[in-house]
């Protein structure tokens, strides 16, 4: 008996609650806004219902984790945001080969506008490559109902499926309604298979073959699905997927048009409707988050079924190609192509919003790569290079120690390069400690193996503060709390090759500027580790540090404590404050010449 | 046609307790047997950046309300009811908290904070009513600043299509029960304000 429940649900949440209503027994991931939560939801819940969850070191780990659990028949999800299916991407173009046991659904949070990212890439191209399927929900309901099919069409077709919310998707909340948690496969076990399991040539080959063969029925099974839906009104017709289709729906009411709607969810794509659309209009407008991947193909299906059709979009400038939709853009490109005025938004003048300040998001009073920064900055100065990384610490964008921003773990390797390059200046690259151990090893290894002459420095702070505060092997507990064993970045970096670790205190400014000039004045590769907890952690686990005020009298209102940038200190116009967003670092005390800043007693 | 009873917009700063009031309409709506839609700023914005919730009761769509057609902007800081005005439809009302949360590029003298007359007399233009409150202080008054963003539920209420005592089902529901009380003060404080 199935138990329906109606909920007020974040996405992410209602994504966590179809994997349990699934009976998966295995979920893991690597965190990344916007899917972070799911795995968030769930660690908590594993122990209760058997399942193992796992904060895994990366996206190609969680990956491989994954695709071992459902080879035991066990139904397994990876969860990650788009650019990390990048580093899984290796697994995972693979896996489609050879296939699963168990469900498996990969699920792959897409970022339009990158609100948190450094790219708008767009995974259903990647489903495509792999010739996995995917499907792509508008809202918390369709992606809960989408992960029970995702596992159910996973099976039937021995494939993983890829299941691609986006921002507006993992982070909206609705009412959804949810059935009760399923049982685990009972008895897993792993069957020895090697024309199955083991990717020789011998064996890539048929596989590819079969992998192709199963298009054409997983293209049929998708076709019928909710997900796809046309409704005719007329000769003027619009195409949309996923959140695009919920906001050409509205627009269409809004309007009060007779527009044929087609709403497309699932891919590969429903050919034959789409044909059957294409055939009973004159023009259409395909509307998509991200890339032409439906506008490419109905041009395709045009060509065989109605040549004549005029197919407007992105690639017709109809529909922007960067950048996120929002009801309004869909509302007023539907009223382009049938003839209707605009909205104009009430924009307010430019001379208007000049008055406002820029808000930023910036690092938090008395975060230590502030502090970190300062230090790095007075032993290699301005003229240094600094290969940054991703992480909170990119926002310190502004205190020029951030030169470039890549992809997780480059700051070590394009340190490397821009040495191996040519450059003679300093160059300290900076990293923390989660994205060190997802996949700064490797770039470590080689910079010690290939002689590179630089220094590394480590923001550890024991947690991955950016996405939420998931823990890490260097944290000491798993994604579920337990312990897990204690870990030495400063080994880890010997073992690598590394001639150079030092540990420093970021909050004890002198000794972290020794540090690094020690580091700086290594022949060979230096690391450097700046050590100090996360300061959201450290609140939250209780820690609570003398807070620190100006003596007025003292204060020679020079303003360099201002210009260190902490949100806690302010300029009243003569001398400076601080405000009671003070955590205590003490990082302004020691910056202060006049030694004007001092412990609250 | 309308494709939404009543849409929503909450603004404010990283930390100010956005994502509670809608949490608390969300489910309040519910209660109320309504559909509802939001969608919420995670990630990168939220340290200490702007931040803004979209919210729509009575509505099937998506949870995204499009710029001019917001009936309800609520500001839990002045400057960001400002940078998100053009939400409001022109018979919007917006509610105004006339607390400032300095950015760091004033503190840090990059940027000057406006008198508050410069920022609201801008969103006067753009709807038909801007009711400016010191929620802050009103929530002190209460029992504690924290509770600034029940505040600004109270005074939101009777924009509502929700009954009061639905909304102080789901509040009661949302926050810890020794805050309960507070809370309460708050809502209450928040309504009075507006009447």
């Amino acid at each position: 008996m199935v138990f329906i429940l109606r909920e007020y649900l974040l996405g992410n949440v209602a994504i966590a609650k179809g994997i349990l209503e699934a009976g998966a027994g295995v979920v893991s991931g690597y965190p990344g806004t916007p899917s972070s939560e799911i795995v968030d939801f769930l660690a908590p819940l594993a122990k209760e219902h058997g399942i193992h969850v796992e904060w895994s070191v990366n996206e190609k780990v969680a990956m491989e984790v994954a695709i071992g659990a459902s080879w035991t028949g066990t139904r397994s999800v990876v969860t990650m945001k788009h650019v990390g299916l990048n580093v899984a991407a290796d697994p995972f173009m693979t896996l489609a080969y050879l296939g699963v046991g168990g469900g498996m659904v990969v699920i792959s949070a897409d970022d339009p506008y990158c609100h948190s990212s450094q790219n708008e890439q767009d995974s259903r191209r990647y489903a495509h490559f792999a010739r996995v399927p995917c499907l792509d929900p508008a809202d918390p309901q369709e992606a809960r109902d989408m992960i029970l099919r995702a596992f159910a069409l996973s099976e039937e077709f021995g494939v993983p499926v890829m299941v691609r919310p986006t921002t507006r998707v993992s982070h909206a909340r609705s009412d959804v309604e949810v059935g009760s948690p399923g049982k685990r496969k009972e008895n897993p076990s792993f069957e020895k298979n090697p024309p199955k399991r083991v990717a020789l040539p011998v064996h890539a080959r048929p596989l590819h073959v079969e992998l192709l063969d199963k298009q054409a029925g997983i293209e049929a099974a998708l076709a019928k699905e909710v997900w796809n839906k046309a409704e005719m009104r007329g000769k003027i017709g619009v195409i949309a997927s996923g959140i695009a289709g919920l906001y050409a729906e509205e627009a269409i009411a809004e309007l009060e048009a007779d527009v044929s709607l087609l709403r497309i969810g699932t891919y590969p794509m429903p050919r034959e409707m789409i044909g059957d659309f294409l055939e009973r209009v004159e023009r259409v407008l395909v509307i998509e988050e991200l890339d032409p991947v439906v506008e490419e193909f109905a041009e395709m299906v045009a060509k065989e079924r109605n040549p004549k059709v005029e197919i407007l979009g992105k690639r017709s400038g109809h529909v922007p190609s960067v950048g996120e939709l929002d009801p309004l853009t869909v509302r007023n490109a539907i009223a382009e192509m049938i003839g209707l005025p605009k909205k104009t938004a009430p924009e307010m003048s430019p001379e208007v919003l000049s008055i406002l300040p820029p808000r930023p998001p910036t690092l938090c009073p008395g975060c230590s790569h502030r502090a970190t920064y300062y230090a790095m900055k007075k032993a290699f100065g301005k003229d240094a290079i600094y290969p940054n990384d991703i992480g909170c610490y990119t926002m310190g964008v502004g205190m020029g120690t951030v030169d470039t921003c890549l992809c997780m773990g480059a700051s070590i390797t394009v340190g490397a390069g821009i040495r191996f390059g040519g450059e003679e200046k300093g160059i300290c690259a900076v990293l923390g400690d989660s994205t060190f151990l997802h996949s700064g090893l490797t770039g470590l290894l080689n910079a010690a193996y290939n002689d590179a002459r630089m220094t590394v420095t480590i923001l550890d702070n024991s947690i991955t503060a950016m996405t939420g505060h998931q823990p890490h092997p260097g944290t000491g507990c798993t994604a579920c709390g337990e312990t897990s064993p204690s870990l030495s970045l400063e080994d880890i970096c010997r073992s690598l090759g590394v001639g150079f670790v030092e540990t420093a205190d970021p909050y004890d400014l002198e000794s972290m500027i020794e540090t690094f000039e020690r580091a700086r004045d290594h022949p060979g590769l230096s690391v450097v580790l700046a050590k100090q907890a996360c300061v959201i952690s450290a609140i939250r686990s209780g820690v609570r540090r003398p807070k620190f005020k100006v003596d007025e009298d003292k204060c020679g209102g020079c303003k360099k404590c201002v210009r260190f940038g902490c949100p806690a200190i302010e300029f009243d116009g003569e001398v400076a404050k601080i405000n009671a967003l003070c955590s205590g670092c003490g990082v302004c005390a020691q910056i202060c010449p006049q030694k004007a800043i001092e412990v609250v007693k | 046609m309308r494709t939404s009873e009543c849409d929503v917009v909450v603004v404010g700063v990283g930390g100010q307790g956005v994502i509670l009031i809608s949490e608390i309409i969300g489910r309040a709506a519910m209660l109320a047997g309504l559909s509802v839609r939001g969608v919420e700023t995670h990630g990168m914005a939220q340290r200490g950046g702007s931040v803004i919730n979209h919210i729509r009761v009575g509505c099937n769509y998506s949870a995204m309300i499009s710029p001019g057609s917001a009936d309800v902007l609520i500001a839990m800081e002045p400057a960001e009811a400002l940078r998100y005005a053009h939400y409001l439809s022109s018979e919007g009302v917006a509610l105004v908290n006339t607390k400032p949360v300095l950015p760091v590029t004033v503190t840090t003298g990059q940027a000057s904070y406006p008198p508050m007359e410069e920022i609201l007399a801008p969103i006067r233009n753009a709807c038909s009513e801007v009711r400016a409150m010191d929620a802050t202080g009103l929530a002190t008054k209460a029992g504690s600043p924290q509770a600034t963003n029940v505040v600004m539920l109270g005074a939101l209420s009777k924009h509502l299509p929700i009954e009061e005592a639905t909304l102080m089902e789901a509040l009661s529901e949302t926050v810890p029960a020794k805050f309960l009380e507070i809370n309460r003060k708050a809502f209450e404080l928040g309504k009075i304000e507006v009447e």
